[in-house]
């Protein structure tokens, strides 16, 4: 926690000393009230004081009090100016951050896990920022001094106070450490009630098909008794912690004056009156010092917590990244789209084998290129390495015939148009999908970004769209159907014009026909571009210049469509899967 | 589920629900509206009425007690200062104890009635969470299909996880802080009255110096916190789709775009959030200051009226309480409000989906299929989705003999899968008729149609649980051979043997399948279901063609003997079959084997032989 400090810009620093001063400001003005109080008692209490005395008493009472207000209300907002200023700088770092992780990082902490460090975490660090300025600080400095204001009364308050302490921290011990343990089996309980629950929604026409509802239902009953029982033992549980608190607060109250009517019974009689008005004062300073306790324990309760959250974001902030930027912005010259893999090798890191070994080969300017084999065997590994999503275990990937670890991201990514396995697209226009990033060149017209949709075969519906190319996109696209996406995604590919086409399996979602119609545009349309294709159809890749068998991470042959179906085992496998013998020939 | 099916509502699926519980933040409908709901949600409690009227009589006795204290306590002081006196006996010890007992009795007594309303209202709220949670889940299977096109999952787990949660958890802290703080204000106003009038007058004007600013904050603070909670939601969608993203930002170098819209929205949450945080946090102090006010004016007021000797200095020790307690129950109440405001919104979520219309009531469809051979007519079937003018499926007729393999083939969106859905009853056909065995379906109930049918999906659905768990699924009575035996058909049983616990291994993440081993064990599991006829709706999609060979052995088996319904992307699985519909725009627009479909030339010869063409 203290580490997440270090994000503190100077103005926040200024701000905590802003709110220091004042807090210790509030707490003294707090802490003489009840000595006015008791001005004010011994006056009332004294035959003859003038009237006018009370006033002056009362109002310099008041006066503190509107001071007391003034101090925090100064300190409310300094802290949520820090809070805000804190979780937005921290926000924005985070973000940043992971924006410059690679896929190997990224997978490290996965994407869901992400999201919730830079959201919910951060929202817990920041309403500790806010309560814990006031309270964390306060309470400490408010427990001390009002301790110090009492300790030199009579003993047997000064004990009373303490036993109320004693008693007020065990009860609320005992409660957080029988419900604690609780509340924590509770996160996970609640995630079994969404795992069921869910289990159902993304299965329901299979619970459907099977009849299986009252199935699901009785283990829902079994997930949600489980919930039910540990919640009503933690609610009961902590339901007796506020009675209690109160029971302290006024047995102190009673236990104060008792002792000292007891304590004045048996004092001289001229200290009666001043020990009565002490009284009165004492009993204000005890409810204090409990109080202060009490604030303690709500920020000991949340602290653990906020901590956790602490920790998780710091986990994200402290990570090194495994991937250096070059500085190299262009290619050499003459070597332009060429891509060459030589002996590369590639372990996932923490994994124990190799997903790729051994693997070399050149593809030439304007050649198209295509992969295939099993799932799992290591296509989308290899391409991955081109645009330096991860960096190779051993051997080097040279695009334009230069080391990709020796160029600026940005540069080499320029030169690429990178299609992805599932389509990605992003809540705006259609325009704004297709014409998105930056690839150094300027933003494209209406003409090239229809241009991209035509070559994509995504003009069609696009024209049918309301608004044409300005037409809604959903959060994932979630308005267009699988094939839709993809062809969008396609096109955003296109836009940019790269050197280099990286196509992850992204025609598994298009019927045939399209996918003929899309391959035929790309060769007329983007015929100086390098293509590399992952494919599972035959179809798809058979006319590809270089097609290169993956099995289990090794090369099991590299060769034109013709020649595989000769001398491949593994393709031929593949091939007659999808073909029969007559239509192979 | 065809995917064009989720185009209906946008706006549903552009909504974040962020991992954040950001419910209760839209004021739900007008004050009516919100009645209706505090009557559903009263009904709902109905069965606890007698433990929530105890626990309400408990709040009221504990609150009473409490208030008769500071009356108890200033005849203490006052029996103190009458013995400090000048020229008194000393102090009265014995009534001092006599006090001091009876307020130890009243202080216990009101621990006990405020435990036991704590303790009661915990386990209400809880028990009614759990009904609540009940309902949803039974909810859920009775909705009909078409329902969840236009919600989230995420939409529909946060109403019974939130939601429900939102609701407990305020009705829990609320009705009880409620009830006390109601009865604390009117009690301590009764008390004040009636210990003096000059210095209740005192104590309310000088409180309600304070509430007039602290109301006006509390209005502001409740706008800020919608922006603010408007704002991270955008925020949390914005980060959720960069991060889901992540390689096409980075391989479109898209970060600085990313970045720019990043920026614009967290300076506008941390703009709102300073201000929703900053107006709350003055609460306190403001509540102090009104303590503090009250205070001193009780003081002065009275101090002058002692001196005039009008009333005793006990009063002033009692008001001095009776000040506390009468602007304490104020803010409780507004933060009481507020609490069972957002109560409100969570339980119009809920109830929006328990209300939600359900399919037909079928109890009193009591045909039963019985010798089923697997003859199935479509008869002119139209359909559409409701709320939908568009038509789907416009007129299909079609007819599968007894161990026959019908497939159907044609692009996306040609209404395949909705095909399927219709004949299992998941939607009702809007004209026209589907029989099984003769007999109209729609005179079946849902059940038994679905009892004649085993199913294979694209999406291998397999859940947390032993592998025996997932095989059976609710199948009754499965025997381990049985099992073994399905497993050994579809080339199983062998992987099964290698996990550590065989069938009783639980498939978690730990335990890492193979879209083909997860596909397999969902057609061992429809073997084992072992019913008259089948479906397979793309089954085989999602492998790769060499395991798709191994499977599909296991798809000859179940095929063997059964009415198979089988559509597939891969026209090289479907070649063989008796029977090939050819779907577009949902009409059939050719059927027949594969020979004569070839030798027609028509649309299925074009999209059969587009796979194999080379590209220009």
């Amino acid at each position: 926690m203290l580490k997440l400090l270090k994000n503190f810009r100077k103005k926040e620093w200024i701000f905590a000393g802003i709110s220091l001063a004042l807090i210790i400001l509030q707490v003294w003005m707090d802490l003489t009230m009840p000595d006015y109080m008791s001005e004010i008692t011994t006056l009332v209490q004294t035959p003859g004081s003038e009237m006018t005395d009370i006033l002056i008493a009362g109002g310099k009472m008041l006066l503190f009090a509107l001071g007391s207000l003034s101090a925090s209300v100064v300190t409310a907002v300094c802290a949520s100016k820090i809070a805000s200023e804190f979780a937005a700088i921290l926000r924005s770092r985070l973000f940043r951050k992971v924006q410059s992780f690679s896929m190997e990082e990224i997978g490290r902490f996965s994407a869901a896990s992400l999201i919730t460090r830079s959201t919910n975490d951060i929202t817990q660090v920041q309403m500790l920022i806010v309560m814990g300025l006031q309270m964390l600080i306060k309470a400490p400095i408010m427990a001390v001094w009002a301790i110090c204001k009492i300790s030199g009364k009579e003993w047997e308050w000064t004990l009373a106070t303490g036993v109320a302490v004693v008693v007020l921290l065990s009860i609320v011990g005992i409660c957080v450490m029988l419900a604690m343990p609780k509340f924590k089996k509770l996160q996970m309980l609640t995630d079994d009630i969404n795992r069921v629950t869910r289990e159902n929604l993304n299965g329901l026409r299979v619970v459907r098909a099977y009849n299986a509802e009252g199935y699901q239902e009785e283990k829902f009953e079994t997930a949600n008794k489980n919930l039910t029982g540990t919640q009503l033992f933690a609610m009961r549980t902590m339901s007796f912690m506020m009675p209690s608190i109160q029971l302290i607060m006024s047995g102190l109250s009673l236990a104060i004056y008792w002792i000292g009517a007891i304590l004045i019974n048996e004092a001289q009689i001229t200290d009666k009156i001043s020990l009565f008005s002490e009284m009165m004062v004492f009993s204000q300073y005890a409810i204090q010092v409990v109080m202060s306790f009490m604030m303690l324990v709500m920020i000991f309760m949340i602290l653990p917590r906020a901590s956790v959250s602490a920790k998780r974001i710091n986990e994200v902030m402290d990570t090194e990244l495994t991937i250096h930027n070059g500085t190299r912005v262009d290619g050499e010259k003459g070597k332009t789209g060429e891509i060459e893999f030589r002996n590369v090798s590639f372990r996932y890191p923490d994994a124990g084998e190799y997903a790729i070994q051994n693997i070399s080969f050149t593809a030439k300017k304007g050649e198209t290129i295509a992969f295939i084999g099993a799932t799992g065997c290591g296509k989308s590994t290899v391409i991955n390495l081109i645009p330096r999503f991860y960096d190779t275990t051993e051997g080097e990937v040279l695009v334009d015939g230069v080391n990709v670890r020796e160029y600026d991201q940005h540069a080499l990514r320029n030169k690429i148009g990178y299609v992805s396995q599932k389509a990605v697209l992003f809540s705006g226009s259609i325009r704004s999908n297709i014409a998105y990033g930056d690839n150094g060149k300027e933003i494209p017209e209406t003409k090239e970004i229809a241009l991209a949709a035509a070559t994509a075969q995504a003009d069609d519906f696009v024209e049918k769209t309301e608004d044409t190319y300005d037409g809604y996109v959903a959060q994932g696209g979630a308005n267009f159907s699988g094939g839709q996406k993809q062809r969008l995604s396609i096109a955003r590919a296109i836009a940019r014009k790269p050197e280099i086409f990286i196509f992850d399996d992204s025609f598994s979602a298009l019927d045939y026909k399209t996918d003929r119609r899309l391959r035929e545009a790309l060769n007329r349309e983007c015929k100086a571009a390098t293509r590399l294709i992952v494919a599972q159809r035959i179809g798809t890749i058979r006319d590809a210049d270089k097609i290169i068998v993956l099995d289990e991470g090794k090369i099991a042959g590299i060769g034109r469509h013709n020649e595989l179906i000769q001398n491949c085992e593994v393709y031929k496998q593949i091939a007659f899967s999808q073909l029969s013998k007559e239509e192979l020939a | 589920m065809e995917k064009k099916n989720i185009k209906f509502d946008n706006n549903r699926n552009a909504k974040t629900y962020g991992p954040v519980g950001e419910m209760g933040d839209e004021k739900k409908g007008t004050t009516r509206g919100s009645i209706e709901i505090w009557k559903k949600l009263f009904r709902y409690c109905h069965r606890y009425i007698a433990v929530i009227i105890a626990a309400i009589i408990c709040a009221s006795v504990g609150t009473v007690l409490m208030l008769i204290g500071p009356d108890k306590l200033s005849e203490m002081t006052d029996t103190i200062t009458n013995g400090i006196m000048p020229g008194s006996q000393g102090i009265d010890m014995d009534k001092i104890l006599e006090i001091a007992l009876i307020l130890v009795a009243f202080y216990a007594l009101s621990y006990i009635f405020s435990a036991i309303q704590g303790f009661a209202m915990a386990t209400v709220t809880q028990r009614v969470s759990k009904e609540m949670r009940s309902d949803i889940s039974t909810k859920i299977n009775r909705l009909p299909m078409w329902f969840y096109n236009k919600t989230t999952t995420g939409d529909v787990l946060s109403r019974v996880t939130n939601d429900v949660d939102t609701i407990g958890q305020s009705l829990n802290h609320s009705i009880g802080s409620l009830i006390s703080s109601i009865i604390l204000f009117i009690g301590s106003l009764i008390m004040m009255l009636k210990t003096d009038g000059i210095m209740t007058v005192t104590a309310v004007v000088s409180s309600l110096f304070g509430f007039i600013p602290m109301f006006a904050i509390m209005g502001r603070s409740q706008k800020y916190f919608t922006r603010q909670q408007k704002h991270l939601g955008a925020i949390n969608g914005h980060i959720e789709e960069i991060y889901a993203g992540h390689t096409v930002v980075k391989a479109y170098n898209g970060e600085a775009e990313a970045e720019k819209a990043f920026d614009e929205m967290n300076n506008k949450l941390r703009e709102s959030g300073f201000r929703a945080q900053c107006l709350s946090g003055l609460m306190m102090p403001i509540m102090n200051f009104i303590g503090n006010f009250g205070y001193v004016a009780v003081c002065v007021v009275g101090g002058a009226m002692t001196m005039d000797e009008r009333i005793s200095f006990g009063v002033i020790v009692a008001f001095m309480m009776y000040v506390r307690y009468f602007t304490q129950p104020l803010s409780q109440i507004a933060q009481a409000m507020q609490s069972l405001q957002s109560a409100a919104a969570a339980g119009s979520r809920v109830f929006e989906f328990l209300e939600a219309e359900e399919m037909e009531d079928e109890s009193g469809k009591k045909i039963k299929l019985e010798n089923v051979d697997g003859y199935v007519e479509f008869e002119h079937v139209k359909f559409g989705y409701e709320n939908s003018d568009r038509v789907i499926i416009h007129d299909f007729s079609a007819t599968a003999k007894p161990g026959q393999k019908i497939a159907i083939v044609g692009p996306t969106g040609a209404g395949k899968t909705t095909l399927v859905n219709l004949l299992m009853r998941f939607h009702e056909i809007q004209e026209g008729e589907i029989r099984i065995e003769g007999i109209p379906i729609r005179e079946l109930s849902r059940e038994e149609v679905h009892a004649q049918f085993c199913m294979v999906l694209q999406d291998t659905w397999l859940f947390e649980g032993t592998v025996r768990e997932n095989l059976a699924y609710c199948t009754e009575n499965v025997t381990d051979e049985k099992m073994e035996a399905a497993c050994k058909a579809v080339g199983l049983d062998h992987f099964i043997h290698t996990l550590p616990n065989g069938y009783d291994t639980v498939l978690d993440d730990q335990i890492s399948l193979s879209q083909g081993q997860k596909q397999q064990l969902t057609i061992a599991r429809a073997m084992i279901a072992d019913k008259p006829m089948l479906i397979l709706d793309e089954a085989t999609s999602s492998v790769d063609t060499r395991t798709e060979i191994q499977i599909q052995n296991a798809m000859d088996e179940l095929m063997k003997n059964r009415t198979s319904f089988v559509i597939a992307h891969r026209l090289s699985t479907i070649r063989n079959s008796d029977m090939i519909l050819v779907m577009k725009d949902g009409d059939v627009i050719e059927s027949g084997s594969h020979n004569e479909l070839m030798k027609q030339n028509g649309f299925y010869a074009d999209l059969y032989n587009s796979q194999f063409e080379q590209s220009a």
